[in-house]
């Protein structure tokens, strides 16, 4: 699992059914201390997240074991927004 | 599977269900010389480890099966702790 930032939404009208209802967010990849990485995700949120939070990306097919992401294709899921993070 | 070290924490309150009373830890992924290698991930805890400790993580869907029978969403989960830094071997 990765954290990461929030940096925007995708909006979708024709997408496959199984992803009716659910909402896309583009998340960027960012290091423990707060600094970008490269690249970005388009994620699904199954938490609720809102813009600029940070959060915890699941990757795979276990992206799949979400509550709500039953049987849907996706690969990438926002599992949970992080409160805090300690490291040494 | 690939060994590593537990570096810190992640608390989130707001989670997938699913992941209720599950605990984050943040782990550095090491080579066989324990040497760090790599960024550092988030790991979820199946065994009890803490901070400071060498472990062992497993990758993909299979992170989610010390879990079974729930469905668990991790692609990174710490399955074992290594009892000391001596007790990686290699010839």
């Amino acid at each position: 699992m990765i954290i990461a930032r929030i940096l925007g939404t995708v909006v979708s009208t024709q997408k496959d059914e199984r992803l009716q209802g659910k909402k896309l967010l583009i998340v960027k990849p960012i290091n423990l201390d707060g600094s970008d990485q490269s690249g970005y995700v388009v994620a699904v949120d199954t938490v609720g997240a809102g813009f600029h939070e940070k959060v915890i990306i699941v990757g795979g097919s276990s992206a799949r074991m979400a509550e709500g992401n039953k049987d849907c294709p996706v690969d990438s899921a926002i599992i949970g927004v992080i409160d805090t993070i300690d490291f040494t | 599977m690939q060994i590593a070290r537990v570096i810190g924490t992640v608390v989130s309150t707001i989670k997938n269900k699913t992941l209720e009373g599950r605990k984050f830890l943040i782990v550095q992924t090491l080579d066989a010389d324990l040497n760090a290698r790599g960024k550092p991930m988030v790991a979820l805890d199946a065994v009890g480890a803490g901070e400071g400790e060498l472990v062992f993580w497993c990758r993909g869907k299979e992170a989610s099966f010390p879990f079974k029978r729930d469905e668990t969403p991790t692609d990174c989960t710490i399955i074992g702790i290594i009892d000391s830094d001596a007790h990686v071997f290699q010839k």
